[in-house]
């Protein structure tokens, strides 16, 4: 914003002197000095100036140049959505007393704002139609005493301009009412969007304002809610005063006043309870087929399943874990029975494979002493061949099966009776001194 | 409405400017950029803060405050000043006969019964306290403009902390309104009186003397090109309204006990009450009238009690408190680093402004070319009641248009903070009377935030020819300047004469200090740039704009005014 006023001083400039030279008449010589940081407190039309200056990095110029083209701008505007619609032929032959009939908004070029006109409009457009319309024009064209156009003006003026009369008309508008879509609609269309714009214009009718609006298909549970919660507890102001009878004004018959004036009464209450009605069912007919309302419903209804359904999982897991497990336990003990089995059997097995050899390292050691000629020399007597076999036989009994095994080891392969000798005699010998045989014992192989 | 939080959208907003007082409250909206303040349902522009429940039935404004004297208990009074803040740091006293607050963890609260009978009386804290009385003025704005009410500006004392502010937005917010912004409440005040229409944007310095009814604020604010800097603050809790009631409470209760000769009525809780509400409608109708009745029915022990007093007797009883507002206003100026010359304006706004004797002493106090903006001294004044309201509704209509970020933008400390030059800048030019004396004209004064941009026509030489433009920094200081010796021994015998005169109503030392004469004079500074402008016509004037870049650099251009052509220049940024 400028400074409107420049500051007046009384005292004059002084005089060029002699021999002043500057570039260009110019000459800066010094600088200003420090300043002081404050805050300017952020009020009043020039601070807010000063803001869009600074936000926008303009310079005062600048700023005068935007300014006074935004200002141009809003001129312009406000011109341009001056009402131009093209007037209807049938509009212009209307009969002015028959003004119940005619359409106020359509009269004043207004049919595309209607309820939403504001009242600077309806001023505006107004003006527009009487310098259009004016009887004295008409006369001055040549048309004498057509004033039938004018007085539908003047009318529609007068209703439109009086807000009681406004709402009685906007009530009865029929032509502001968009229609609730067609199945066919429906299925081609925007549910919403259809649905969206019928509520939208019957919103025009609710004495609380804001009114919810019906949303899209991504609306919340709560906003869904709202809707139909303020949809069916709808408080409207519309009245059918407008559609009335003319109830007669002569004085001479009362009853007739009276009867007519009942009857507009019923018929003002009846046409209410069909709107009702029909509000009513229009309600019902868009919840019917809102899918939001399905899909919250199963969104609920899906908790609630889910919930149970957990249960009965959980229930049925923890049914096949116990039978898991007792299988795993039932295996378990088979597989150790058969092990215990296997193991009883190589047991024996191995059992018997001992004894055999054992046997066979006895016929080792009783077939070295029969290889040594029973020690005899010469054919061994029988005498000999007994005490040698006994003792075998006590050795023997004496020593366990894997010393058998080794002696039958040293012993195998040898056939020189001196040989047979020394080892039998150092198994002896060893036994005595393990003190397993006693001295004297096993003498034949000592 | 708008739920709690929420931001309604720059189209939908309806709104208002909320004062939101110790004592009492206003609203106020424009109709057509004229702002008007809104009366409730009871008829009151100034609605007593004031919240009082009966059997379940909450009272607010002026109903709640008749209360006082019958439920004292059950009403809450004087709680804005607790909004935002620990129970350490609160002044009870003015809570004395009303609901007392107590320390709730801290948080100040009230224990009020505000249900049906028979039920536990209910703790509430400050902030619950004023959403609530919030939510009554809002609805009464709402029944007056038929629509409901979304958005305020509210104004704030210039002290108010961060806390208190948050503190008071919550508040709001809880009871469904969007603040817009809190302004400081000088700058309402000025703001009221800068947007009436036949107001011009000037340069000047403004002092905000906002007198309430429990204290007093007073503000030195720099007003250039319609931006507005507070240079100095004070707040003061000892000369306010409410002891200008004590006056009248005092002086009624010794003339009671004179008469009727019985206990102290002030002793009594009930009592005291009828005559605090008695001695402030008594102090309004003084503002009004010359004389003024005083009555209450039944003050104590059932004894009547109507008087009169006049306006003389009431301002010599309450001269202390006036003479402390006038000190307390010459201390801000002092705090500011002014003088008296150099206040401009003096805007008296609060409901003690109305008191004609303090506009009178504030008259006496600032030189005759400072206007004292007062109903007692300004047939223009605005009711200094309904300023703040008045100038916080405007800017309410101002920023209603903007999307709550565009609002916290523009007033973020990165816009609002900026540098205010030291010294005027002006150009040199040569006193009238005398061609070779030169003098300081100003053209941006002192204290003004840049970037800034000044224009002044200033004459040409008496002949015409070249001229010369100087820009220079100027400096201010007072010049005082006592009165010749010669002149005083010739008046020395009438003098006496004066003194005794005099003495009946002023110390003699003040009459020495009006004899000194005290003027303010310009100081040539250091020379910032000069210019020619040549061939300038006779009695032609020239043309100087002075630009001062947010850098601190200077655009100085001047041209003949009617002439072709004409200098520009650039002077760097120091």
């Amino acid at each position: 914003m400028i400074m409107a006023t420049a500051t007046l001083a009384t005292q004059p400039l002084p005089v060029l002197p002699e021999g002043w030279a500057g570039e260009k008449d110019f000459n800066p010589i010094g600088s200003l000095s420090a300043a002081t940081q404050r805050t300017i407190e952020p009020v009043g039309p020039h601070f807010l100036a000063h803001a869009r200056r600074a936000r926008h990095k303009r310079t005062f110029s600048e700023d005068d140049r935007i300014q006074a083209q935004e200002a141009a701008k809003k001129v312009e505007s406000t011109n341009d959505d001056e009402i131009s619609e093209p007037e209807d032929p049938m509009d212009l032959q209307r009969d002015a007393k028959d003004w119940k009939s005619q359409d106020h908004y359509q009269v004043l070029g207004l049919s595309k704002y209607r309820y939403k006109a504001t009242e600077e409009q309806i001023k505006r457009a107004h003006r527009k139609k009487v310098l259009k319309h004016h009887p004295d024009k008409k006369a001055a064209a040549g048309v004498t005493d057509d004033d039938n156009f004018f007085k539908c003006i003047q009318k529609a003026h007068e209703v439109l301009m009086d807000p009681v009369k406004r709402r009685q008309f906007d009530s009865v508008d029929e032509k502001a009412d968009v229609d609730p879509p067609s199945k066919k609609q429906l299925a081609k269309g925007n549910y919403y969007k259809l649905w969206g714009s019928v509520f939208k214009s019957e919103g025009r009718f609710s004495k609380t304002t804001p009114v919810p609006e019906f949303g899209d298909e991504n609306a919340t549970k709560e906003q869904v809610d709202e809707f139909y919660n303020f949809w069916y507890n709808f408080d409207s102001w519309r009245t059918f005063e407008y559609l009335d009878e003319d109830v007669p004004d002569d004085n001479e018959n009362r009853d007739q006043k009276r009867h007519v004036e009942r009857k507009n009464t019923n018929a003002r209450k009846k046409k209410k309870a069909e709107d009702n009605a029909r509000l009513r069912k229009l309600l019902d007919d868009a919840s019917a087929g809102d899918e939001r309302i399905k899909k919250f419903r199963q969104e609920a209804n899906a908790a609630k399943n889910k919930r149970r359904l957990e249960k009965e999982a959980a229930e049925k897991r923890a049914l096949e874990e116990a039978k898991a497990k007792k299988e795993a336990e039932e295996r378990a003990a088979q597989e150790a029975e058969a092990a215990a089995k296997a193991e009883r059997e190589a047991q024996k097995k191995a059992k018997e494979s001992a004894k055999n050899a054992v046997k066979k390292n006895k016929r080792v050691l009783k077939g070295s002493v029969k290889e040594a000629n029973y020690f005899a020399s010469g054919a061994a007597s029988a005498a000999d061949v007994d005490a040698v076999l006994g003792d075998v036989e006590l050795v023997q009994g004496k020593i366990d099966p894997e010393e058998i095994a080794a002696l039958a080891g040293k012993l195998n392969g040898l056939t020189v009776a001196d040989e047979i000798k020394s080892v039998w005699s150092a198994e002896v010998k060893r036994l005595v001194e393990a003190g397993k045989l006693k001295e004297g014992d096993a003498k034949s192989l000592a | 409405m708008a739920e709690t939080g929420s931001r309604p959208a720059p189209g939908d907003r309806t709104v208002i400017g909320l004062v939101f007082g110790n004592s009492n409250s206003s609203i106020a909206y424009t109709l057509d950029e004229k702002a008007e303040v809104i009366a409730n349902e009871d008829g009151d522009r100034q609605i007593p803060t004031v919240l009082s429940y009966v059997d379940g039935d909450e009272y607010y404004g002026q109903q709640a405050k008749a209360f006082l004297v019958r439920n004292p208990k059950n009403t809450i009074a004087y709680f804005k000043e607790f909004v935002g803040q620990d129970f350490k740091s609160i002044d009870p006293t003015h809570n004395h006969a009303s609901a007392h607050p107590h320390d709730v963890d801290g948080v100040v609260s009230f224990t009020v019964n505000d249900k049906e009978e028979a039920v536990e009386p209910s703790t509430l804290s400050v902030s619950e306290v004023t959403t609530r009385y919030l939510r009554r003025l809002i609805t009464a704005a709402s029944e007056y403009l038929g629509k409901t009410v979304t958005s305020a500006v509210i104004t704030v004392p210039t002290d108010f902390t961060d806390k208190q502010k948050a503190a008071l937005i919550k508040a709001a917010n809880d009871a469904d309104l969007e603040v817009l912004q809190l302004i400081a409440e000088p700058v309402a005040a000025i703001l009221a009186y800068d947007a009436r229409p036949e107001a011009t944007v000037e340069d000047k310095i403004v002092v905000v003397a906002d007198l309430g009814d429990t204290r007093s604020d007073v503000a030195v604010v720099a007003s250039r090109g319609g931006m507005y800097t507070i240079l100095a603050t004070s707040h003061d809790y000892e000369f306010a309204g409410c002891h200008l009631d004590q006056v009248l409470i005092d002086h009624f209760a010794k003339e009671f006990i004179k008469k009727h000769n019985t206990t102290d009525p002030r002793e009594n809780a009930r009592s005291l009450a009828k005559l605090k509400l008695e001695a402030e409608s008594t102090k309004k109708a003084l503002s009004l009238g010359t004389n003024a009745s005083f009555s209450i029915e039944s003050l104590i022990e059932g004894i009547d009690f109507t008087s009169t007093i006049n306006r003389l007797r009431y301002e010599m009883s309450a001269r202390k408190v006036f003479e402390g507002i006038n000190r307390l206003i010459e201390a801000v100026v002092k705090k500011a680093d002014l003088d008296v010359l150099d206040i401009d304006e003096v805007i008296l706004s609060g409901g003690t402004s109305h008191t004609p004797r303090i506009a009178n002493n504030l008259a006496a106090l600032f030189p005759e070319s400072t206007t004292i903006v007062a109903p007692a001294t300004c047939a223009t004044a605005i009711n200094p009641s309904e300023l703040l309201a008045r100038g916080a509704a405007l800017q309410a209509s101002l920023i209603q248009e903007y999307d709550a970020e565009d609002i916290d933008q523009s007033t973020h400390p990165a816009v609002s903070t900026v540098k205010h030059i030291a010294n005027a800048l002006g150009v040199v030019t040569l006193a009238a009377d005398d061609a070779s004396s030169e003098s300081f004209t100003p053209i941006v004064p002192a204290e003004t935030a840049v970037p800034a941009r000044r224009v002044a026509r200033i004459a040409g030489p008496k002949n015409g020819g070249d001229v010369l433009i100087r820009v220079v920094e100027g400096g201010a200081h007072i010049k005082v300047t006592k009165p010749e010796p010669k002149q005083k021994a010739e008046t020395n015998g009438a003098k006496d004469e004066d003194d005794s005169d005099d003495s009946d109503d002023d110390s003699s030392d003040e009459d020495d200090e009006e004899e000194e004469k005290r003027e303010k004079v310009w100081r040539i500074g250091n020379t910032v740039a000069e210019a020619a402008v040549r061939d300038v016509k006779k009695g032609s004037q020239v043309e100087v704009t002075l630009t001062v870049n947010a850098d601190l650099s200077v655009i100085v251009t001047a041209r003949e005014i009617g002439g072709k052509g004409g200098v520009r220049g650039v002077v760097k940024a120091p």
